[in-house]
């Protein structure tokens, strides 16, 4: 794919036209600029970093916990999810599917992707890794397995995600992960004094 | 005797199944007996007349031994899978079902499996699909609510733990044969084969490839999955297809995504005289060269609108070694079907009011 251009949306859509077939514009509906990825693809070169930054602050939630508790998940919900949307929106253009999977993502986020490919790279990724449907943009999942080979646990790339749950969209996966990590401690506890 | 892919008690009965064996279909036979595969690609007509849906499969009557029905390939609108599945599966062909996930849903996904199933479709094909600026509707809404993977994982519950992906029961699994695609010619390179390997996870059984125009670099991702043992675990089919001419190749390998063509091939058809037919000869030199492939199971033959090729070069390149790929696969239901036939060629006249008594008091 050396010599050519690359064209932007709609295949040749002259070519098409000249047959008589209808061609829409020639643009792709979701075109983004350099500038609104730039941050993102930061994040994923030093996705080491953000590995171990996410371990611990995962845990210094998990501690929090009895005080979430005590305020009440449901209440807290609001804010937290404020708070995790303008950060991980900065960071990562997180989407908020609320459920996120950037540790297993090479901390590319997946939702970024067009097709929204959750378990690796499609096949139309261009010889340049950059995106089949926006040409401009560096593929996520190329990144994505840049950026796992530079973490401690990358090897998490290889499993198989399940389809996302469109019913926790705009919820904060923070405060889920965490109460799911307190659930499983408890049951953990009881398990052991029984 | 009865041939080993017949029905002992007649021919136009259903296969039974084989012990190990998820489908009832031949696909699955020949590739579980070692033998080479051969597939072929459907170009989906842009009408509703099922005259153009049996002219075009008829082309391959022996030849092959499953028709791809495209969904939608390349974003651009035909003739659906399912309804292309519907028309072959009367007539005894052999297809594979694809299912992209840029046009559906999990709810009309399922459905489609299990009417795609009950048809008698013996192998689905699971794909993500095109962009929808791909095709000749880039306004559309792209779905994508799975993905391949999620897809094929998606379809293996409902055929191996006979439940919906909610979890609800199903009283009849579809048993069918598990494909998905692989393109090794597309970076990320080192992830291809693990992607394979995550695809094999997830359910697929055979999977095909792109176009391969690359030897060198099929060759290369090849070593690396036979390392990961994976050519043990699903079958590979390799995509391979002639081309018309050079100016085809780089128009396909500029707009078309996900197709690599190195700049030998495109001299090389440049070169020659009949570009057409050096193209055909390309296809067969190149098939010849991936069936000595440790691994590679089959080829898979994506003739674009030169589907009249496909039987050459499937006997220009010697991959069946004689045998002879069958014209017709029986369906579960055709009993049933030609019963109903025979009794309205009979002619049994209906009277209607008889009809309706018989209905007002025996409802049932």
């Amino acid at each position: 794919m050396a010599d050519t251009v690359q064209k932007p949306g709609n295949a040749a859509p002259a070519k098409k036209a000249a047959t008589g077939a209808f061609t829409p514009a020639g643009v792709s509906p979701s075109r983004r600029a350099r500038h609104k990825y730039t941050v993102r693809l930061w994040a994923v070169r030093h996705s080491r970093f953000f590995e171990w930054f996410y371990h611990r602050f995962a845990q210094g939630f998990l501690l929090l916990h009895p005080v979430w508790k005590l305020l009440g998940y449901q209440r807290v919900e609001r804010p937290i999810t404020f708070v995790e949307r303008h950060v991980k929106g900065f960071l990562f253009d997180c989407r908020m599917c609320g459920q996120c999977a950037l540790s297993s993502t090479g901390m590319s986020c997946p939702m970024n992707c067009p097709k929204q490919l959750r378990n690796g790279p499609c096949g139309g990724v261009r010889a340049n890794g950059n995106c089949e449907v926006e040409p401009d943009m560096p593929c996520v999942w190329v990144q994505a397995w840049k950026g796992s080979q530079n973490m401690a646990k990358g090897d998490a790339i290889m499993n198989v995600q399940k389809p996302v749950n469109q019913s926790l969209r705009e919820t904060s996966s923070w405060l889920r992960v965490t109460a799911e990590a307190a659930a499983a401690r408890e049951a953990a506890a009881a398990g052991k004094d029984a | 005797m009865a041939h080993i892919d017949e029905n002992p008690l007649g021919p136009h009965l259903p296969l039974d199944p084989l012990p190990g064996h998820s489908s009832l279909g031949r696909l699955e036979r020949v590739l579980r007996r070692g033998e080479f595969a051969v597939t072929t690609e459907l170009n989906p007509p842009d009408s509703a007349n099922p005259e153009d849906v049996y002219e075009r499969a008829a082309i391959f009557d022996g030849w092959v031994d499953g028709i791809n029905a495209v969904d939608a390939s390349g974003a651009n609108c035909h003739m659906s899978s399912v309804g292309i599945c519907a028309l072959l599966t009367r007539m005894g062909y052999a297809p594979i079902m694809q299912i992209a996930c840029r046009d559906k849903n999990r709810i009309a996904i399922q459905g489609d499996v299990l009417g795609g199933a009950a048809m008698g479709v013996c192998n689905i094909m699971c794909l993500t699909g095109d962009g929808v600026q791909a095709g000749d509707q880039p306004g559309a809404k792209p779905v994508f609510d799975l993905d391949c993977m999620s897809l094929l994982e998606t379809v293996r519950i409902m055929r191996d733990n006979s439940k919906f992906l909610s979890g609800r029961k199903l009283t009849t699994p579809p048993k069918v044969f598990l494909g998905a695609a692989i393109n090794p010619f597309a970076p990320p390179y080192d992830f291809r084969p693990y992607r394979l390997a995550k695809k094999i996870e997830a359910g697929a059984q055979f999977v095909q490839s792109q176009y391969c125009f690359d030897v060198p670099m099929f060759r290369e991702y090849m070593k690396k999955v036979r390392d990961l043992g994976l050519h043990e675990k699903c079958y590979i089919l390799v995509g391979v297809g002639p081309m018309a001419s050079a100016k085809t190749a780089k128009w396909i390998r500029s707009n078309v995504p996900g197709i690599h063509i190195p700049d030998s091939v495109i001299a090389r058809l440049e070169g020659a005289q009949d570009q057409k037919k050096e193209g055909k000869q390309l296809c067969i030199d190149i098939i010849n060269e991936v069936k000595e492939i440790e691994g590679v199971s089959g080829i898979h033959v994506m003739a674009y609108r030169q589907e009249e090729y496909v039987a050459e070069i499937v006997h220009d390149s010697g991959v069946l070694k004689g045998r002879q790929p069958w014209k017709r696969e029986p369906n579960p239901v055709d009993q049933l079907v030609a019963e109903r036939i025979e009794r309205t060629r009979q002619g049994v006249e209906q009277n209607q009011q008889q009809m309706a008594e018989t209905a007002a008091h025996h409802p049932h």
